[in-house]
């Protein structure tokens, strides 16, 4: 596969690490008074689409970008590619 | 040429040039152009290997990568190669090929008495007969099975060639350098765009050069010659003969095997033999042709019963014929063909039995119109055919060769790769690309059904245009040459129903109409079922001339068509690939990295041994003079150690530099215990937990500044921790002020151990800096210079349990400092220590590595419940709290002696109470490390125990069913050296 990184480029799927669903940067408040049911699921409850999925992909061999793919399960179509780190901002993670 | 008595005249071999090649032993001769198969032909050998079950006498089939039957072993010793297909081994002087699964020769092979037996070893006697008794399976049945049934050998020696790979990027990759391929090739080569062209032939031009039609006024040979000379000359087109497109992958990308040297008697120096090619397209055009596929017949696998389209590859390409009288059997206008290049070529042609009752009549032979051929005759080669009129007379007719044409399936396979599902075609009888085709690609020529040479070239062009419109590059089709335009006339027939005698699908595993029948009978219609129970083409060819045969007999039997019964899809590889091309250099000690320390070389020197720790070499002990036994070695260092001073090479430990305002707030985060107040000059141990609240990583923290930190992991989890500490930072607090590199290889790293540590430190270190113990305490760092300016960085950190340091210096300076340190030592006798005393040191100290943190164990079971603090929010906390984790009798960490100090404590035994019964209901813990310690006298150990921490003194066993050992063991405190911590801070 080929990841268009928003810095770089086309770049083969081999220089990077894959992590899974991008739901991973959503981490509960461990404040909140359900903070370990919240923790459970972030952690362990993953959707498994047969269609399109928004996944984490860490460019291990490259610039060290996480970044937040959308792609198609089923054929590997790739339509959207961001900074993880833009998502999680705009997200207000960890505010 | 007196043994080439099949040879023929004219055609693409050159008749000048002689080659000398051996098959079984015997010499032959054939002619430069030829492949193994077309010279055996052309000696008059018919006979070429003998199948996999049953051992039946078997030729060549077709001409091309598709061959089920013609599997030879290619070459001797480390080069030797099994399964190789005759018909695509190029024959070079001086090859050497044996038959295969005969014994002990291809004329008397004893294991065709299997065929005798072959009412038991039809379909499914795998799962019927060998079911009982169970044990016989692995000793019994499966060996002598596997001798029995089964291909070629191997040496068993080392392959001495060297494989490669590599990447490619183009516009347009052409598939198949046929008349579409060259079309298309062409088309897009004029129009500038960046084109590959592959082909897996070593001569370009496909079906141009097997056949006798025309293009324009030349020969179709000699037009597909002059394309590839106008292709050579462009500098935008690579053109890759010999080289198979195996595979389709995602975003266009192709996987290739150029083979380099297989038709040489070895590869050059320094050459590949063969290239993995990785093929990064735009766009690619699918021109792999058709298959023909064969009609079953009773007996229709004796050797001379062949493919009509492959008959007519040997004649009008490689001068050969099977038999200098063939007769053909055909349900289409293709057969014809075949009949008539051989006429023209002086071969004498039986008859042509075509099953159509309106078959057209042939000029110099006889055609039985409506007829069939239900028997043949000929123990080690076709003698004659046994045929049935339309009138229902039958007759034996004398030939020595039979050409079967069923009809063409287009070669769909690399359009199935991703999911893609071919449609059936009516007109065609055959199964043609789906819509759903890999992103990027078309098909062309008779791949996409376009089954004439006018259409070939005309789809190949217009692929071509299309798909460089696409990409904005304008290009025109030109004027197309004049080219046969025959349509299709073709009647569908799959098998001969009368006739006694089995009737062959799948030649390669020896599947029969009778065991396709079967299949139905016991209720294996489905595809997916019908495939596995028989093994239906699930041999090296992959069912490439059976797999239609097997759905036409299933469909029959189930009432439905052919689409409704289904189509198995095609995975990667297209042809089999040799496991070496797929490793590429990766062999050997080049399969991973191998890192190297910066004392390496000192070490070298000193006769260390060496062990793997991930990719690093790292020093498990130095052996001297008189040590016979590495544990002498290895007392020898702790004692050393503990009693002056001894150094040892840490730089594998993993080092991040974590820069930033919020830095400090960062490390809350990413660690179980806090880091926000500590002093800038000081050094913290820190552990970090996974999100799970399990114990993920230890390692220390030293505040070099405010906004500066330098963390250390340990050595396995270095690159996992950097991911997840880019994670953290990246994702889920991305408006911290925080930077990070790994400088892991920009520090080379001495533990500097013992009551003479500081001693010998501040023989190196310059003037300038204090390390005395009020300066320079227990936890103190600080950046300093050593030798005379060298810039440096000191920690006083302790892993062994003494007064020790830890010194990096940039690593280009790590031989010279481990150099220094070993002269200014020299008064303190110090000690170079590897691996195995620091592993007895940091037991005997009681100190966790990842034996103890081993992805099961939380901060409680390892005695660090109280780092983790409940103040902060950091990753783990919150459920390192839930309730499984935190039983009252929870696993802690103790020590463990034997009560009799002559026996021993072994690591992974479990802890029994020290009565009552042995097992998993019982379990009181496991021992994590063991060791023995030279400064106790005894073997020691550490391991988790239910609530260890108030069991000291406890006397329980340490057991090991599968040895069956019980060995007392005293709970202690797991700081068997210096519990107080005094030698640390001296």
């Amino acid at each position: 596969m080929i990841i268009e990184h928003p810095l770089l480029g086309p770049r083969d799927a081999q220089e990077f690490v894959y992590l899974g669903d991008a739901a991973m940067i959503d981490r509960p408040d461990w404040q909140a008074d359900n903070a370990d049911e919240a923790f459970h699921d972030y952690l362990y409850l993953r959707d498994n689409p047969a269609g399109e999925h928004r996944e984490l992909w860490y460019h291990e061999q490259g610039d060290r970008s996480w970044l937040v793919v959308t792609r198609n399960t089923l054929t590997h179509e790739i339509t959207k590619v961001e900074l993880a780190r833009d998502v999680a901002r705009a997200r207000g993670c960890g505010r | 040429m007196s043994g080439q008595i099949n040879r023929l005249n004219s055609g693409l071999v050159d008749h000048g040039q002689s080659l000398n090649f051996t098959f079984d032993g015997k010499s032959y001769q054939g002619l430069a152009g030829d492949t193994l198969a077309s010279a055996l032909l052309a000696n008059g050998v018919r006979l070429m290997g003998r199948s996999f079950k049953y051992h039946r006498p078997r030729g060549v089939l077709t001409a091309g990568s598709e061959e089920p039957n013609a599997l030879v072993e290619l070459r001797q010793g480390g080069r030797q190669e099994p399964n190789t297909r005759a018909t695509v081994a190029e024959l070079y002087d001086g090859l050497e090929a044996q038959s295969q699964n005969r014994w002990p020769s291809l004329q008397r092979d004893l294991m065709a008495v299997n065929d005798l037996f072959s009412n038991f070893l039809t379909a499914g006697f795998y799962y019927k007969t060998f079911m009982w008794p169970k044990a016989f399976w692995e000793t019994l049945y499966e060996p002598i099975i596997r001798r029995a049934a089964g291909l070629g050998s191997v040496s068993g020696e080392d392959d001495p060639d060297v494989y490669d790979k590599g990447f490619l990027h183009c516009d347009l990759l052409v598939i198949g350098a046929g008349p579409a391929g060259l079309s298309a090739a062409l088309t897009a080569g004029r129009a500038g765009a960046r084109v590959i062209l592959a082909d897996e032939d070593f001569a370009l031009g496909g079906r141009l050069n097997s056949e006798s039609f025309a293009i324009s006024d030349m020969a179709g040979s000699a037009w597909a010659a002059q394309t590839v000379a106008e292709l050579t000359s462009m500098d935008n087109v690579r053109l890759l003969p010999r080289t198979t497109v195996v595979g389709a992958f995602d975003h266009g990308i192709y996987g290739a095997v150029e083979r380099i040297a297989d038709h040489k008697p070895q590869p050059g120096t320094a050459e590949p033999r063969q290239i993995f090619w990785r093929i990064y397209s735009k766009r690619a055009v699918l021109c792999a042709g058709a298959t023909e596929r064969p009609i079953a017949f009773p007996n229709n696998d004796r050797p001379g019963i062949m493919m009509a389209g492959a008959v007519r590859s040997y004649a009008n390409r490689w001068a050969a014929t099977p038999h200098e009288r063939v007769a053909v059997f055909t349900n289409n206008d293709d057969g014809h063909r075949t009949a008539t290049d051989l006429i023209a070529k002086g071969v004498q042609v039986a008859a042509v039995i075509d099953t159509r009752a309106d078959a057209p009549a042939i000029d110099g032979t006889e055609c039985f119109a409506g007829a069939q051929v239900i028997d043949s005759k000929g123990r080690l080669g076709l003698e004659t055919v046994t045929i049935r009129t339309a009138q229902g007379f039958t007759s034996e007719i004398i030939c020595g060769a039979l050409a079967v044409s069923g009809g063409w399936n287009p070669n769909v396979h690399l359009t199935c790769h991703q999911r893609g599902r071919p449609q059936w075609n009516e007109a065609l009888a055959a199964f043609v690309p789906g819509e759903s085709l890999p992103i990027g690609l078309s098909v062309a020529g008779a791949a996409a059904g376009a089954l004439s040479t006018h259409g070939a070239m005309e789809t190949g062009a217009a692929r071509a245009v299309e798909a460089l419109a696409d990409l904005g590059i304008q290009a025109t089709p030109g004027d197309l040459p004049q080219a046969e335009d025959a349509p299709v006339n073709l009647q569908p027939f799959w098998y001969v129903k009368d006739g006694k005698g089995r009737a062959w699908i799948d030649q390669q595993n020896d599947v029969t109409v009778k065991d396709v029948k079967l299949a139905h009978q016991e209720n294996f219609v489905s595809v997916e079922h019908l495939k596995r129970y028989t093994t239906l083409g699930m041999a090296t060819d992959q069912g490439k001339t059976s797999n239609m045969g097997g759905l036409a007999v299933m469909a029959e039997m189930t009432g439905k068509s052919i689409p409704e019964t289904g189509t198995t899809i095609f995975r990667p590889p297209y042809t089999p690939v040799a496991m070496g091309t797929l490793a590429g250099r990766a062999v050997g000690k080049q399969f991973h990295p191998t890192r190297k320390t910066p004392s390496h070389k000192w070490a070298t020197e000193q006769g260390a041994v060496f062990t793997e720790v991930g990719d690093w070499l790292r020093a498990q002990w130095y052996p001297r003079k008189g040590e016979t036994h590495w544990r002498q070695s290895v007392d020898r260092e702790v004692l050393a150690t503990r009693n002056s001073v001894g150094v040892c090479d840490v730089t594998t430990l993993g080092k991040i530099d974590v820069q930033g305002a919020d830095a400090a707030e960062f490390l809350n985060k990413i660690y179980a215990n806090g880091f926000a107040k500590l002093p800038v000059g000081k050094v913290r141990y820190g552990l970090m937990l996974r999100e799970d609240g399990i114990a993920y990583d230890d390692g220390t923290a030293a505040r070099f500044a405010e906004d500066h930190f330098v963390v250390t992991t340990t050595t396995a989890n270095a690159v996992l921790v950097y991911r997840q500490m880019e994670f953290a930072r990246q994702c889920l607090w991305p408006d911290l002020d925080v930077q990070l590199i790994s400088t892991t290889e920009a520090w080379a790293q001495y533990a500097v151990a013992g009551p003479n540590s500081r001693r010998l430190l501040q023989k190196i270190v310059d003037a300038e800096f204090d390390i005395s113990n009020d300066a320079f305490p227990f936890m103190a760092c600080g950046e300093i210079t050593v030798c005379g300016g060298c810039r440096a960085r000191l920690f006083r950190i302790s892993f062994s349990g003494e007064l020790a340091y830890e010194i990096a210096v940039p690593t280009r300076y790590g031989d010279a400092l481990i150099r220094a340190l070993m002269e200014a030592g020299e008064e303190f006798d110090v000690t170079p220590y590897g691996t195995e005393a620091l592993g007895v040191m940091r037991i005997e100290k009681g100190h966790a590595t990842g034996n103890e943190i081993n992805g099961t164990t939380t901060a409680l079971n390892l005695g660090l419940g109280r780092m983790v603090s409940k103040k902060k929010d950091c990753i783990g906390n919150t459920l390192s709290e839930r309730g499984g984790l935190n039983e009252p009798d929870a696993l802690r960490l103790v020590g463990l002696k034997p009560v009799n100090a002559t026996q021993t404590v072994t690591a992974g035994g479990h802890l029994m109470n020290k009565d009552g019964p042995v097992d998993a209901a019982h379990d009181q813990g496991y021992v994590t490390s063991a060791a023995y310690s030279p400064n106790l006298g005894s073997s020691i150990g550490l391991g988790f125990l239910k609530n260890g921490a108030d069991r000291i003194g406890e006397v329980i066993r340490l057991v090991n069913p599968l040895e069956g050992s019980e060995t007392e063991v005293e709970v202690v405190s797991a700081h068997f050296v210096d519990p107080e911590g005094e030698r640390l801070r001296a």
